[in-house]
């Protein structure tokens, strides 16, 4: 079973920060605006500085109503994937209008426990206990707090 | 077939009482609704922590009393007992609240301690002197009620291998299910005073979010994250043990994950709670063969709510009523009519 909470990747490969490369039409996307400052839990650094979150994964669709997000872990094992899949959710909970339904998944092929991280995700009866958890809560806060970048 | 679900006092009719959309649980989720068994009032509980008795007073539906301060965290669900006169709330506290209705209101009977973290479902069983629970801890667990109201825990089984969803009775036999994130449902009997996991049903792709036997008890309706609604039905078996085939498998209907069923035990009609947001009937059609039969899509609302759908509930003594409530803190009463 996977819980929100395990162990970590002591030395996470350093990406670049979009705002360092040249931006593309498409990184313009509001969406990855939310997401892109998320910091992981392990490390100082944002998603996207770990290449967890990749603009290319995100999928709106406003006519539908539906956001999809595809994140990658920094390693097929790595034990924060449900947290940081549960701080994107939230991310996108508090920002985005109620209309939308929002789905965040591991990239396919990306994770060992893919299924279940991603089943985790999608259950908001468990999103919803987890978030009436304080220390958890912090924990995701803490990921979504913004850093001066 | 001709057939309609509306608002209740809206369209279609001479009454002009207001259409009965109520803000349950504003700024929270309403989680679930329950009828009490003569049908005139509705409980709901929801992300807010509370209950509230909801009742008719002229056209109009009024909250006539508030259950706060029994739990610390969501109330997920809530069941009235077969006589009407408790409530039994449970919640994401992990405990289960038994409630005493008296002439203000409801007062706090007593607090049934023991599963390890959130309890996601309560129900009675018809005698009322059973209730079971089930938790995020795998487990489901019989308590046993005596004439002094006290409550003594019979069981705790351990056949499902993740979180239980949902617990439903059999509506005459005691005969229990429980629906959970393993994809499976299963089915518990008492048998020389020991309760035990008798049949386990797969079929579902994904988690089982709930379920519901028909008026007679020989089907049972469950409803998943599959997207799908299975109807199963119980054949017997020589050995005494109970046998569940499914019959049916409504697909294609459901936008998103179906979070509640409920068998109309008045009409046999069909009602789904979904997180497209829409509210949905299906009929069985009644040439159909009873061993293959056909339910087809009588009556939707797609946007019965703004937000997911998360219970669906016939009125137990009134035909057609149907209540349901979603994640925007609504709940809503509708009448379904065929011609």
């Amino acid at each position: 079973m996977v819980g929100w909470v395990q162990m970590e990747n002591a030395n996470p490969v350093i990406f670049q920060r979009c705002r360092d490369r040249p931006l593309t039409a498409s990184e313009e996307d509001e969406d990855l605006h939310l997401i892109r400052s998320i910091n992981d839990p392990e490390h100082p650094l944002s998603l996207e500085e770990l290449n967890v979150v990749e603009q290319v994964r995100v999928k709106v669709n406003d006519a539908e109503s539906t956001v999809g997000v595809e994140f990658t872990p920094t390693i097929p094992h790595c034990s924060m994937a449900t947290l940081i899949g549960l701080s994107i959710k939230v991310k996108l909970l508090r920002s985005l209008p109620d209309r939308f339904k929002i789905d965040v998944h591991i990239t396919p092929g990306t994770h060992a426990s893919e299924e279940a991280v991603n089943k985790q995700l999608a259950d908001k009866e468990r999103v919803a206990a987890a978030l009436e958890n304080s220390s958890l809560l912090e924990v995701v806060n803490q990921c979504l707090s913004s850093r001066n970048i | 077939h001709q057939a309609a679900l509306r608002l209740l006092g809206q369209g279609g009719g001479s009454s002009s009482s207001p259409a009965t959309r109520l803000s349950a649980h504003p700024d929270s989720r309403c989680w679930f609704v329950a009828w009490s068994p003569n049908g005139t009032l509705l409980a709901s509980c929801g992300g807010d922590k509370a209950i509230r008795i909801w009742g008719r007073e002229g056209d109009s539906w009024v909250c006539k009393s508030v259950l706060e301060d029994g739990h610390q965290r969501t109330v997920r669900k809530v069941a009235w007992s077969p006589c009407g006169n408790y409530l039994a709330s449970a919640s994401f506290d992990a405990t289960t609240c038994i409630w005493k209705k008296n002439n203000e209101g409801f007062e706090s009977l007593t607090v049934l301690e023991g599963h390890e973290n959130e309890v996601k479902c309560v129900a009675w069983a018809p005698s009322g002197n059973l209730l079971a629970t089930c938790s995020r801890d795998k487990s489901v667990w019989i308590w046993e009620v005596d004439e002094e109201d006290e409550y003594e825990c019979v069981t705790v089984l351990n056949s499902h291998t993740q979180d239980v969803k949902h617990v439903a009775w059999h509506p005459t036999r005691e005969l229990l299910a429980s629906a959970s994130y393993d994809n499976n449902i299963c089915i518990y009997k008492e048998e020389d005073d020991d309760w035990e996991c008798r049949a386990t049903l797969e079929g579902h792709t994904s988690t089982v979010w709930s379920l519901c036997f028909d008026a007679t008890g020989q089907r049972m309706a469950s409803c998943s994250d599959d997207r799908t609604v299975k109807i199963w039905k119980e054949y017997p078996s020589e050995s005494g043990d109970t046998s569940w085939k499914c019959v049916c498998t409504l697909s294609g209907y459901h936008g998103r994950t179906v979070y509640d069923v409920s068998w109309c035990p008045l009409t046999g009609a069909l009602a789904t709670a979904c997180g497209d947001d829409a509210v949905r009937v299906f009929r069985e059609d009644v040439t159909s063969n009873p061993e293959e039969p056909v339910f087809s899509l009588v009556a939707q609302v797609t946007k019965a709510h703004n937000q997911d759908v998360n219970c669906a509930s016939w009125n137990p003594k009134e035909a057609g009523i149907l209540a349901s409530c979603s994640d925007n803190g609504e709940l809503a009463i509708w009448r379904f009519k065929e011609d």
